[in-house]
C-alpha cells in the first residue's frame, strides 16, 4: 500500500467496478469480512507487497487490490470494505455489495472472527444470498482457542453448505488451505449449495410470486431470489447501480412492476408494511445465524471470559479508568519525546553537517548569494529540519499506538471518554483520532472514518488540526538540539559578513 | 422465526415510564429484548448487531462518567449510549 506510481496521477482515476486482468486466466477473488477480524492481515499475507490501492468509483472508500500465485494460477485479490452487513446503509456497505453483485468475482472469501462467530455469520449469510461461490475463512483460531472457544469447522461447513477453513493469519497458518479451497470453488470443481435464509411464510410467498418473472428477465446474471428481496425492500441505492449494470430497469419493467405491486399488496394484507418488512429481513438472517452456530461453536457465549471482565473492570472502572488512561498517555508521550531526542540529534547533526558542506561547495564555486540562500538555506535546511524533527517522534509514537490498538485498549479509551465528547456533540472515538493527531494530523484526519455518525465525523475532521502534531511540539528541554540550532546559526550567518 | 414476526409487529409507540428499557438494567443483570423503538439508521445498526426480539443482553460495565454502558450482545461487547439504549424495551428473564 502507500503512494505508488499506480495509485497516484492518472492511475488514481476511477476505473469502475471491473478489475483489469493482465491475463485472461487470472481469477478475481473478493475478500469480505466484518471490521477488525484480520481481513487486512489475510490480504497482506497472501499478496505481500504486490498491492495497488485507490478509491472505489465515486466513493471515498479505499480499494486495495493485490496479486498472488497459487498452484501456478494467478489470482487478483480485492479487499472490499469491512462491513457488518450488506444492506447498503453506508458507503462501505454499498461498495461491498456492489462489488459482490456486479464486480464479477470468481470466488468470495468471507473472513470471520472465531472468537465471536455468530456475529460474523450475519455477513456470511447475506453474502451467500448473493453468490454461491464463497469460502468462509474463520480467522483468529489461535485466539479463540486461548479463550476456550471451540469451533467445529466441518459442522459449520455442513451447516453453511460452503467450504470453511480455519486460519491464524498473523502467524500465516491456514492460508495455503484457504487458497486451495478458493481454487476449487473459483474453478467450479467444488460445487457449493449454500444454506439459504428462510423468511417468514408471508415473505416467502411474495418471493414465489415474483421470482419466475424476475429470473426470466435476469437470465442467470444475478441471484433471482436475492433480487426479489431487494425489489420488495424498495432498495433505492441499488436501483441505479442495477439498471446501469443490467442495461435495463427492472423496476420500470411493466410485467415486473405489476408483480411487485401484487406482492406488496399481499404483504400488506398480512400487516407487513415496508418498515416491518425491513425488520423481518434482518431478523431472519440473525436468527438463522444463531441456528448455524448452535452446534458448530462451543462456549460461543463465553467468548468474553472472566479474565477479560476483570481487566475491563479496572481499565474502564469508575475510579481507575481515567487515571490509568492518563498515566498511559503520559508514558507514551514521555517515551516518544525523550526517545526521539537521541535519533533527532544524530539526524540533525548529520544532515546539517552535510548542509554546511553544501554551503562551502556553493561558496567555492562562487555561486551568487541568492542561489545559495534559496537552495541550501531554503530547500535543503528546511527539508533536513523537517526530517530530523518529525521523523523520530513519528517512528516511535505510531508503533506504540499500534501496540495499544493490538492490545485492544483504544476502544476502552473511546468508551471512557464518550460522555465528555458527547457533551460537545462529538463521539468518544474522536479521542483516538485526536491522539493520532499528536503523531500527525494527516493520519488523524484519515482516521476519522472510524466515526459512524456523519455529523460527529465532520466535527472530528475539522477540529483535528487543533491538536498540535509533533512538528508543532515546543522543542524539548535541550532547546538548541532540534530546529532552534538552525535558526541561531542562520542568524549568525546573516550578521557575520 | 416466530420471534422475528412479533418483533416486526413490535409497537411504534415510545416507551412509557413504567416500561423497562435497556438503560435501566443494572450491572451484572441480564435482560431479553422485547422490542426496538429506535428509528432510522440507529435502528438498522442495532438490528445488524443482533438486537432482535428475544436476544438476551447482559449489562457489563458503566463507563467512568456513567454513560455509555457496555453490554454483552451475542458474544460481542458493545457500548451503547443511554439515549440509544432507552429506546430498547426489555424484560428480565
Amino acid at each position: 500500500m502507500g503512494l505508488t506510481a499506480n495509485s497516484t496521477g492518472g492511475g488514481a482515476v476511477d476505473r469502475g467496478l471491473h478489475i483489469e486482468k493482465s491475463t485472461p486466466d487470472e481469477r478475481v477473488v473478493a475478500l469480505a469480512g466484518n471490521p477488525n477480524v484480520g481481513k487486512s492481515t489475510v490480504f497482506n499475507e497472501l499478496t505481500g507487497l504486490n498491492q495497488h490501492t485507490g478509491n472505489w468509483p465515486g466513493k471515498t472508500v479505499t480499494n486495495a487490490q493485490g496479486r498472488c500465485l497459487h498452484n501456478q494460477t494467478p489470482y487478483i485479490l480485492v479487499d472490499i470494505p469491512g462491513t457488518y452487513s450488506l444492506m447498503a446503509h453506508s458507503a462501505e456497505e454499498e461498495v461491498a455489495r456492489d462489488f459482490l453483485c456486479f464486480g464479477g468475482p470468481d470466488a468470495v472469501v468471507v473472513v470471520c472472527d472465531a472468537t465471536c462467530l455468530e456475529r460474523n455469520m450475519n455477513l456470511v449469510l447475506q453474502t451467500l444470498e448473493i453468490t454461491d461461490r464463497a469460502v468462509v475463512c474463520v480467522n483468529l483460531m489461535d485466539e479463540a482457542r486461548r479463550k476456550g472457544v471451540r469451533v467445529n469447522l466441518e459442522q459449520l461447513s455442513e451447516n453453511l453448505g460452503v467450504p470453511v477453513v480455519g486460519a491464524s493469519a498473523r502467524s500465516g497458518k491456514g492460508l495455503q488451505e484457504l487458497m486451495t479451497e478458493v481454487e476449487a470453488v473459483a474453478s467450479g470443481r467444488r460445487e457449493c449449495r449454500p444454506a439459504r435464509v428462510r423468511y417468514l411464510p408471508v415473505v416467502e410467498e411474495a418471493i414465489r410470486l415474483l421470482e419466475p418473472a424476475v429470473a426470466a428477465k435476469l437470465g442467470g446474471r444475478l441471484n433471482s431470489r436475492w433480487v426479489c428481496l431487494r425489489l420488495l425492500d424498495s432498495d433505492e441505492a441499488l436501483r441505479e447501480t442495477m439498471t446501469e449494470h443490467l442495461g435495463f430497469s427492472l423496476w420500470t419493467d411493466p410485467e415486473i412492476s405489476v408483480k411487485i405491486e401484487q406482492a406488496k399488496n399481499g404483504l400488506l394484507d398480512h400487516g407487513v408494511t415496508e418498515d416491518r418488512l425491513k425488520d423481518i429481513l434482518v431478523s431472519c438472517v440473525i436468527l438463522r445465524a444463531e441456528e448455524v452456530c448452535m452446534d458448530a461453536v462451543a462456549c460461543g457465549k463465553n467468548g468474553y471470559s472472566r479474565r477479560d471482565r476483570k481487566i475491563d473492570r479496572v481499565l474502564t472502572g469508575r475510579w481507575t479508568g481515567i487515571p490509568l488512561m492518563l498515566l498511559l498517555l503520559v508514558v507514551v508521550f514521555w517515551i516518544t519525546i525523550t526517545g526521539a531526542n537521541y535519533p533527532s540529534e544524530l539526524l540533525s547533526g548529520g544532515l546539517f553537517w552535510v548542509g554546511d558542506r553544501l554551503a562551502d561547495l556553493f561558496e567555492w564555486a562562487g555561486a551568487p548569494a541568492w542561489l545559495e540562500g534559496a537552495l541550501v538555506d531554503g530547500v535543503y535546511r528546511v527539508l533536513a529540519w523537517v526530517v530530523s524533527v518529525m521523523l523520530p517522534p513519528m517512528a516511535i509514537f505510531f508503533p506504540l499506538f499500534t501496540l495499544l490498538e493490538d492490545a485492544g485498549y483504544l476502544p476502552r479509551v473511546a468508551f471512557n471518554l464518550d460522555k465528555c465528547f458527547h457533551k460537545a456533540h462529538a463521539c468518544g472515538k474522536q479521542a483516538l483520532t485526536m491522539a493520532m493527531g499528536f503523531g500527525c494530523n494527516a493520519a488523524g484526519v484519515v482516521g476519522c472514518r472510524i466515526i459512524d455518525s456523519p455529523r460527529e465525523r465532520l466535527i472530528a475532521t475539522l477540529t483535528n488540526n487543533f491538536v498540535p502534531c509533533n512538528g508543532r511540539f515546543a522543542p524539548p528541554h535541550k532547546g538548541k538540539q532540534n530546529g532552534c540550532r538552525v535558526l541561531t546559526r542562520k542568524k549568525k550567518r546573516l550578521n557575520s559578513p | 422465526m416466530r420471534h422475528a414476526a412479533s418483533s416486526a409487529v413490535g409497537g411504534e409507540n415510545g416507551a412509557t415510564p413504567e416500561e423497562l428499557t435497556l438503560n435501566r438494567i443494572r450491572r451484572g443483570e441480564t435482560a431479553r429484548v422485547r422490542a426496538l423503538n429506535s428509528t432510522g439508521s440507529m435502528r438498522r445498526r442495532l438490528l445488524d448487531i443482533g438486537l432482535v426480539e428475544g436476544t438476551s443482553v447482559e449489562c457489563l460495565q458503566r463507563s467512568p462518567a456513567g454513560d455509555p454502558v457496555a453490554y454483552l450482545i451475542r458474544g460481542a461487547v458493545i457500548a451503547l449510549r443511554a439515549e440509544d439504549s432507552s429506546h430498547i424495551l426489555v424484560e428480565y428473564c
